[in-house]
């Protein structure tokens, strides 16, 4: 029994070589092959209450919203500048009632029907349906009565409102756009991914949308994914873990025990993107008809007395032992994240314990013993209340209990649960001081017009004012409503300001620290660049690559 | 008494007394927050290093124990008391009463504890002293923990009632309170010890799961539940081994006491 080999031939070899050498050059060369394809991974902390747009009010189905949804207008989540997506152009009336898209030609939603200007008609009708009650939608109600929309041509489309609504075209970042024709109307989409697959309780399935209407600068089109899974997960410790594990891609926000634990093991992977919108603060109880002793609900009233606590608290404490570094003594009602609307003149107060002492001898308080004790004699006391559970906002309000304990104020802790909380703070306005926090999504000054408004039920310090109670609530009341009530960016600029400098100066609420943006992006994402707005990680994943080689490892 | 029980009561002993030397043992105050160096590790000045917020760990389970060894006794005393009452009384004079508190101590039993201590926790006073508050938590801990012990204390009190010695006094003459006190209430005192005992690591752990919800004792005071919290979200036993003696700690004197009222019980 004899065995032989059979040498190749030139032209066999030259076909192993092709066989070789292609996979080869496809896993090396990179922009050639490696840009489209494969499954990027991450966590939502919550289920998708909803899957319709216009619906949406919780992070889990805004992430989804941003993911497949059309808009017609974006915020460049980096520059903070509004850019052109579905319209081309736009133009908003002199008195900023009216708002004209000029839309972009040939494009079609997932399901390949054709989008026109019927289709933001349409949107934007169901949008303000009242029976909707979309809270997008509130976002456009300025005054009494119902929008109209004009269809002027298939391309162009004016909407009128029913009064001026300032900052306009930017509320159009969170409308995505409907079908007016598909039958499936939720499931039709403009965006770069549409939902392929829910499994209640575990997952959602996001795959390309393959009718999306960018390319990129050498014509490919997008999104260069094939699809994003998002895991249903709220264990924050999970999710961590599966990151390190390799089974995720990106963390959207992290804590900073959990960022510096990471930066610490794998610092290429942990992100600082600097403070974001979102801030902590402090206030006083200043309701009238409070359960709370008079001669507290005085001290609480009093400019000085708030002002002299603003003082006493150590923000660089806060923010370099609570956040481990990675928060910024805050400044006022507005981030520095927020390029435009921030009052450059303010400057975080210092901490100058001293200066707080003789503000309150000023104001008729004295020191005996080492504690405080106001005119008449009452020991100064009070207690924060804030949520359970929140590490950052319990360890803060127990620095700021030793903070107020050098000046001798005695204040006592208290951790509720936050229903019972809310009932405290917002229903029975049965509590002294508490320590919450804003989490910031628009950049613009009306989305705070809840807050600064006196007759608002989100005044935290005095909510729901028949008439102002101060003067400066007063002026802060009639600001607020011109800056809302004018399209010139300039002189809305300027009326916010003034009230950023009144809340400085009269510190109804006493702003701690702004958080930064921490995230946690994998190796295997290319393409990733982190920022401060929602949502920090993916803004751009439509433009997202996972790198070919770490992909085929795992 | 064998070796586990000494050794049970040996350790017990030394972490009872380790606490109540906290004053002279612990560096510091377990208030004092040392800015400078937050979360630090074990060092000469800070023997189990620090926590989030710079303050010296080894001070806070000293006084955290403290607070956690003394009033979690206090508060099997008040629960094992109000279940002789509850439970002892109505297996004593049997009948309807007993039909009641059974019925009384079920529904009690089918009530989502943690829920109506949160419930219960939210109505108290807000301005209230760190000292208070752990009194008031320990007290609700009391108060509520008594239905199970109750159930078997009346179990007990309705065997000793049909019992021989207890038909011999009744006949001698003697009853009501009397007969109760003297002659029932001594012999149901091995089961009120067991329950007594078993009560103390319940309410330990209830202290401490308040604590990781953050309603427990009042901040700036420690107790084994807000030590315990410090161990949310830690990924790795090897990067912080320290951060684990709390837990060890816990694990220590629970195991003790169940090695001490395991006798206990068999005597009942």
């Amino acid at each position: 029994m004899s065995m032989s080999i059979r040498m190749p031939g030139r032209r066999s070899f030259l076909r192993l070589l092709l066989c070789f050498a292609l996979p080869l050059i496809a896993l090396t060369s990179g922009s050639a092959f490696s840009q489209n394809g494969g499954e990027l991974r991450f966590c939502l902390h919550s289920e998708p209450k909803t899957f319709d747009p216009l619906l949406v009010d919780d992070d889990a189905s805004v992430s989804i919203r941003y993911l497949t949804g059309g808009v017609l207008v974006r915020v460049n989540r980096h520059t903070q500048d509004l850019e052109p997506e579905l319209a081309e152009s736009w133009n908003v009336s002199k008195d900023g009632k009216q708002i004209t898209f000029n839309l972009r030609h040939g494009i079609t939603f997932s399901d390949a029907t054709p989008f026109s200007s019927e289709d933001v008609a349409f949107t934007m009708q169901r949008l303000m349906d009242p029976a909707l009650h979309s809270s997008t939608g509130d976002a456009f109600r300025s005054g009494s009565g119902a929008i109209g929309t004009k269809i002027i041509t298939p391309d162009q489309v004016s909407i009128t409102f029913p009064a001026s609504i300032a900052g306009l075209e930017r509320l159009f970042d969170q409308v995505a756009i409907m079908s007016a024709h598909s039958p499936k109307k939720e499931m039709a989409v403009l965006g770069p991914f549409m939902v392929a697959e829910y499994k209640a309780g575990s997952s959602v399935l996001l795959r390309r949308n393959p009718n999306y209407w960018k390319k990129d600068s050498q014509g490919r089109r997008l999104p260069y994914l094939d699809s994003i899974r998002l895991d249903v997960q709220s264990n924050r410790d999970v999710e961590m873990l599966r990151f390190k594990r390799g089974e995720l891609d990106l963390i959207n926000t992290i804590d900073s025990d959990y960022f510096d634990r990471l930066a610490a093991s794998s610092p290429h992977l942990a992100h600082d993107a600097g403070p974001t919108l979102d801030s902590d603060f402090m206030w006083f109880n200043q309701v009238a008809s409070a359960p709370i002793p008079e001669y507290k609900r005085a001290w609480f009233r009093d400019t000085n007395f708030r002002r002299a606590i603003s003082q006493a608290i150590n923000r660089d404490d806060l923010s370099r032992v609570v956040f481990n570094g990675h928060a910024q003594p805050a400044v006022g009602p507005v981030s520095p994240a927020n390029k435009f609307w921030f009052n450059n003149r303010l400057k975080p107060e210092p901490y100058r314990p001293d200066a707080a002492r003789q503000r309150l001898q000023a104001g008729g308080f004295h020191l005996q013993n080492g504690a405080l004790f106001d005119n008449d004699g009452h020991p100064v006391e009070f207690s924060i209340v804030t949520n359970a559970g929140n590490k950052s906002r319990e360890r803060m309000a127990v620095m700021v209990q030793e903070d107020l304990g050098k000046i001798g104020i005695k204040v006592n802790v208290v951790t509720l649960d936050f229903p019972s909380l809310i009932e405290r703070i917002s229903q029975k306005f049965n509590y002294e001081a508490a320590i919450l926090g804003f989490r910031n999504v628009d950049l613009d000054p009306n989305s705070q017009m809840n807050i600064w408004l006196s007759a608002a039920e989100d005044h935290a310090w005095n909510p729901q004012q028949k008439s102002p109670d101060t003067p400066w609530e007063a002026e802060i009341d009639r600001l607020m409503h011109a800056q809302a009530s004018t399209a010139d960016p300039k002189k809305r600029k300027e009326s916010f300001d003034r009230v950023q400098e009144i809340v400085a100066e009269q510190a109804p609420i006493i702003y701690l620290v702004n958080q930064n943006a921490l995230s946690a992006v994998s190796s295997i994402v290319e393409g990733a660049s982190p920022g401060i707005l929602h949502p920090q990680t993916f803004w751009n994943a439509e433009r997202l690559t996972l790198n070919p080689t770490t992909r085929a490892s795992r | 008494m064998n070796a586990a029980r000494k050794l049970a009561w040996g350790l017990v002993l030394a972490v009872c007394a380790m606490s109540l030397a906290a004053n002279w043992l612990a560096p510091a105050g377990y208030a004092k927050q040392f800015r400078e160096s937050p979360g630090a590790p074990p060092s000469h000045r800070h023997l189990l290093g620090t926590d989030e917020i710079g303050r010296d760990r080894f001070a806070r389970i000293l006084y955290g124990t403290r607070i956690s060894l003394l009033l979690a006794p206090a508060a099997a005393l008040v629960s094992t008391a109000f279940a002789a009452l509850v439970g002892g009384l109505a297996g004593y004079i049997g009948g309807i009463w007993l039909r009641v508190a059974r019925g009384f101590t079920d529904l009690f039993l089918s009530l989502p504890w943690l829920f109506l201590l949160i419930t219960v926790r939210a109505l108290l006073p807000l301005n209230v002293s760190p000292l208070v508050s752990v009194l008031i938590t320990f007290l609700i801990l009391g108060l509520l923990g008594w239905a199970a012990s109750a159930r078997v204390l009346s179990t007990s009190a309705l065997a000793l009632r049909n019992s021989d010695f207890v038909l011999q006094a009744r006949a001698s003459g003697v009853q009501g309170p009397r007969l109760f006190l003297v002659h029932v209430l001594p012999n149901l005192k091995p089961v009120l010890y067991a329950q007594f005992w078993i009560s103390i690591p319940v309410f330990i752990l209830s202290e401490a799961n308040l604590g990781i919800l953050g309603l427990g004792v009042a901040e700036p005071l420690p107790s084994w539940g807000s030590l315990l919290r410090e161990l949310e979200g830690m990924i790795s036993f090897r990067e912080e081994p320290w951060r684990l003696v709390p837990l060890l700690l816990l694990i220590v004197v629970l195991t003790s006491f169940q090695t001490l009222l395991s006798n206990e019980e068999v005597t009942a």
